[in-house]
């Protein structure tokens, strides 16, 4: 297929070029040695579904245009919302005017790391726009999938919603890069929660994908029928559960939850901006330091990530990132060390790593790219170790499935997660589940625990759209792919005796 | 008449529904941020997006479709106004209608947008500049970020409302770190207008604190009693503020809920301390929108029926008692009580005439936090909440700070922590740490908390 044809055609009936053109020329004419402009229409639909009822509607559109430029080796940026040539020259004028005044307060001048230009269009792969489908089909698939969890045994309440978004992008840059493209996500969710002993919750494990409203409407990727029909015994025996006993504790991790602990504690280390500083008053710092890079062992020697902006589906794919690098695939770690970071070309550059591997992303045109996380996945066994092979080799411990609640540090060492489902594995078998229950570890302990990871088969992509980074912050979607893996005693806590006086 | 307020006109003249709201918010911001002694980043925007929300009414029921977009020019608002109202015609009966409120003209519609810009930030780039050069010298490293937002928002019905208000939004963050990384020292302020941030008095006060992390101490995790400053306060009390939906506790969802299912704890002493928790227009001197301000409807917190309304301030608590959870206007109607709204501001104070150097210098043993991180809920029910200490965990010894202490994961409910706080200091200005983003201005007391629990250590600085 032609991606050009998939383009949104209200987004290229803007008159893209010749924005790009003045905006460009005139901040040649002032003297930029660098200058990009991004404009980008993002459309965002939410809607969510309580008891049955719709309770909460938005569709908005964010459009505008952002130039920034490097200006005797500093940085500006301006942003508005007017689609005018002199609108967008008017940008590169206040551009420039900001590089003046943070030049003053800069202690280096920035260089970008080199890369080809590129010239092209690039659209995510999906069906049918979720936008274009009609709202009483949309709704009447959200209140089946709603309907079907309420009338289980001990469901007091549901709550059904999915977030939308078609994002389109246009990039031109002085080099002579120009490019197009269109990514289209969606992430729905369903969620039953029970009083009748104190405030019991159970939600589906799917993830946000970047698919259009197949992945909702005809199971395309995750079988939804299948899930909520059995959320209501789930839940009902969650409410029914014993508490579980804190200590250490063996763990069989589904990829449902495992995608979150890599987020937080591999993919965020890695990123090259917090390893060195930039982000230290907000986001955070990164144990794994720069100095670190080839020798950090980050886990046992069956641990192998990657980063990549090429997984089909994947919420960071794309053609090229927004300084135009083209998508690649990189190692984080490799046989259990850390090997790479994420980059983008000012700090390639600035660190004498080369190429960058292309993890500059901006979540609106208002806003400057940062450094963001591309796919970060842990790789499967090359075997086909089951995830009752992982749980036969427990003698006494749990077995996790899906996200819930997480927290870690600033530095991304201690973390701590708990779950949809905790289930209690004694000598090999799941015996049913128990409440109450978090994990907490620090990164390389954690990752230094891992005797094994499942084949292919138990692999799944999971992911977030909201990641948040930055001050002003900006949210980025991304997707973790992982299997289930084997770790040997993880500290468990009980959440009630946490809360106890 | 401003050129946004022609447009309004034009657009509500345009739109078929039976009703329609048309919510324009103008914003300019700028932004400066630094790291490791050296400007990183800056940007200067603006953006003007409207809500249009149409109303088609039915007999007793109303269906609203609501459309948001950005508006550079007349035509994109009647675009929203008949997208909207073609939304209208799909949607599904509300359950939160009302009639729309009585309509009420603010005497500065015709009033342009109030607009910020990068020189906002003048004094501060100089202070910066002097603050950079005394880091490098003492070989320290600076981190931080300011930011100046001022949103112009019109508000207008095709029932006859025309409101305004401009909520300005402004904070600052500096960030002091030995070179080593691991001593730091954090300070914050919210502002309106930057007029009273004073980047030497800032860099003074962070400067003080680093130097209080000269000596560390390292103690394992445990309970500790404990001062949380204000700031710290104020992120644990705005989680407990945002929890407040009165829906919610009817249906057993909250840590507000009652013993019996269709009851709150509304009535309920739930801090020894005289405690009052307050928001609203003005409340503690602070900006709040003096009326309801609804893009989309939230069950149980919001409503767009209720855009135009106008916003008092509430007591959600008084003298330690839970005095009122939040309602929409068709909820409060449903469950017999009052319409209250939370505005983007919080006041908690218990009439405390102690500092919180006194409470310090009053503490024989004990940890005095800095700011709270990672803030997530664990319990629901509980309002378990875990996150971690950063940028100054202090040991306190015979009313002296001895030195910086590791910092700790914490697991805590904020409501168990005002039912064990035993001491409260004056309640004055501050800015959070975890929530800044999205919210800006409180005034809090210092707590002291005999027994915080420290759950596990975090190796993190």
């Amino acid at each position: 297929m032609v991606d050009s044809d998939r383009l949104d055609p209200r987004f290229t009936a803007l008159p893209l070029d010749s924005l790009a053109d003045a905006a460009l020329a005139r901040a040649s004419a002032l003297g930029a040695s660098h200058a990009d402009v991004r404009i980008e229409r993002i459309r965002n639909g939410i809607r969510v579904l309580r008891d049955g009822r719709l309770e909460t509607t938005t569709d908005g559109t964010d459009l505008g245009i952002g130039v920034r430029v490097i200006h005797e080796g500093a940085w500006g940026f301006a942003a508005g919302i007017t689609l005018t040539t002199d609108a967008a020259a008017a940008l590169a004028d206040q551009a420039v005017a900001a590089a003046k005044v943070s030049r003053v307060l800069s202690d280096r001048p920035v260089v970008l790391a080199p890369e080809p230009v590129h010239v092209g269009d690039w659209v995510s792969s999906f069906r049918t726009n979720p936008f274009e489908v009609s709202e009483s089909d949309r709704l009447g698939r959200l209140t089946e999938l709603s309907d079907v969890v309420a009338k289980g045994d001990g469901v007091d309440h549901v709550t059904v919603m999915v977030e939308m978004v078609d994002e389109s992008k246009f990039y031109a840059d002085l080099a002579g890069s120009r490019t197009r493209q269109r990514r289209v996500r969606i992430h729905p969710s369903v969620e039953a929660v029970n009083v009748a002993r104190g405030y019991s919750s159970m939600r589906s494990c799917n993830p946000p994908v970047a698919r259009g409203w197949e992945y909702v409407a005809d199971n395309d990727g995750w079988d939804f029928d299948a899930e909520v029909a059995q959320i209501p015994g789930w839940l009902a025996e969650n409410v029914a559960a014993p508490s579980v006993t804190a200590g250490p504790t063996d763990l069989v991790i589904a990829p449902t939850n495992l995608w979150l602990t890599i987020h937080e504690s591999v993919a965020h280390a890695t990123e090259l901006d917090r390893a060195l500083g930039y982000e230290a008053a907000y986001a955070g710092t990164s144990f794994a330091t720069i100095d670190k890079l080839g020798s950090l062992k980050y886990g046992t020697d069956i641990m192998n990530v990657t980063g990549d902006r090429v997984t089909d589906h994947g919420l960071a794919s794309v053609g090229w990132d927004d300084e135009c690098v083209a998508a690649q695939t990189f190692d984080i770690v490799r046989d259990g060390t850390l090997v790479g970071y994420q980059l983008n070309r000012q700090m390639a550059h600035e660190q004498g790593l080369g190429r960058s591997n292309g993890c500059a992303y901006a979540d609106s045109p208002g806003h400057i790219p940062l450094q963001r996380m591309p796919n970060v996945s842990l790789h499967p066994a090359a075997d086909d170790t089951s995830v009752d092979d992982l749980i036969g080799r427990v003698e006494n411990g749990l077995f996790i499935e899906g996200d819930k609640s997480w927290s870690i540090d600033m530095q991304r060492y201690n973390f701590q997660f708990t779950g949809q489902r905790f289930w209690s594995i004694k000598d090999g078998a799941i015996t049913g589940q128990v409440r109450d229950a978090a994990y907490q570890a620090t990164t390389t302990e954690f990752w230094g625990s891992m005797e094994a990871v499942g084949g292919r088969g138990t692999y799944k992509l999971m992911g977030a759209l909201n990641c948040g980074k930055g001050q002003p912050g900006q949210s980025a979607p991304v997707s973790h792919g992982a299997p289930a893996a084997l770790f040997r005693g993880i500290n468990v806590l009980n959440t009630e005796a946490e809360g106890g006086n | 008449m401003t050129e946004v307020t022609t447009w309004i006109d034009q657009a509500l003249a345009a739109a078929s529904s039976d009703e329609c709201i048309i919510i324009v918010n103008d914003t300019t911001e700028a932004n400066l941020r630094w790291a490791v002694n050296s400007l990183t980043t800056n940007g200067q925007m603006h953006h003007r997006t409207a809500t249009v929300i149409a109303i088609r009414r039915e007999a007793d029921a109303a269906h609203a479709g609501m459309v948001s977009g950005p508006v550079a020019a007349a035509s994109d608002l009647l675009a929203l106004v008949e997208q909207a109202g073609a939304a209208a015609q799909d949607a599904p009966a509300s359950d939160d209608a009302s009639p729309l409120p009585d309509p009420i003209v603010d005497p500065d519609y015709e009033t342009d947008a109030d607009a910020t810009s990068i020189e906002v930030f003048g004094p501060l780039a100089q202070a910066l500049g002097r603050a950079f050069a005394d880091a490098r010298e003492k070989g320290h490293e600076l981190f931080g970020f300011a930011e100046h937002h001022s949103t112009t928002v019109w508000l207008a019905t095709s029932t006859g409302a025309r409101r305004r208000t401009v909520q300005p939004m402004g904070r600052i963050e500096l960030n002091a770190k030995h070179a080593d990384r691991i001593g730091s020292a954090w300070v914050g302020a919210a502002t309106v207008d930057f007029v009273d941030v004073d980047g030497d008095a800032l860099y003074a006060e962070v400067s003080e604190r680093l130097r209080w992390c000269e000596t560390r101490i390292e103690l394992p995790a445990g309970r500790y009693e404990t001062i949380l400053p204000p700031s710290a306060v104020a992120d644990l009390m705005i989680y407990a503020y945002w929890t407040m939906n009165g829906r919610d506790a009817e249906e057993g969802r909250n840590v507000y809920a009652g013993k019996e299912r269709g009851t709150t704890r509304v009535g309920e002493t739930l801090s020894s301390l005289p405690l009052r928790v307050t928001s609203g227009p003005g409340a503690g001197g602070l900006p709040g929108s003096p009326f309801v301000v609804a893009p989309a409807s939230e069950a149980g917190m919001q409503s767009v029926f209720d855009n135009g309304a106008p916003v008092a301030q509430v007591d959600w608590m008084s003298d330690g008692v839970l005095r009122q959870l939040v309602y929409p206007r068709s909820g409060a109607r449903a469950s017999g009580t009052d319409f209250a709204y939370p505005t983007q501001n919080l006041v908690v104070d218990a009439e405390s005439a102690t500092s919180m150097a006194d409470m310090v210098a009053g503490t024989k043993r004990g940890l005095l936090l800095t700011t709270l991180w990672y803030i997530r809920e664990v319990d629901t029910e509980s309002l378990l909440v875990t996150g971690l200490t950063r940028d100054g965990v202090y040991l306190v010894e015979d009313g002296q700070v001895v030195g910086m202490v590791n910092n700790f994961r914490f697991n805590e409910s904020p409501i168990d922590l005002l039912k064990r706080a035993t001491e409260a200091s004056t309640a004055v200005p501050n800015l959070c740490r975890e929530w800044n983003d999205w919210f800006t201005y409180t005034v809090t007391p210092a707590l002291r908390i005999p027994d915080f629990n420290m759950s596990t250590v975090s190796k993190a600085y």
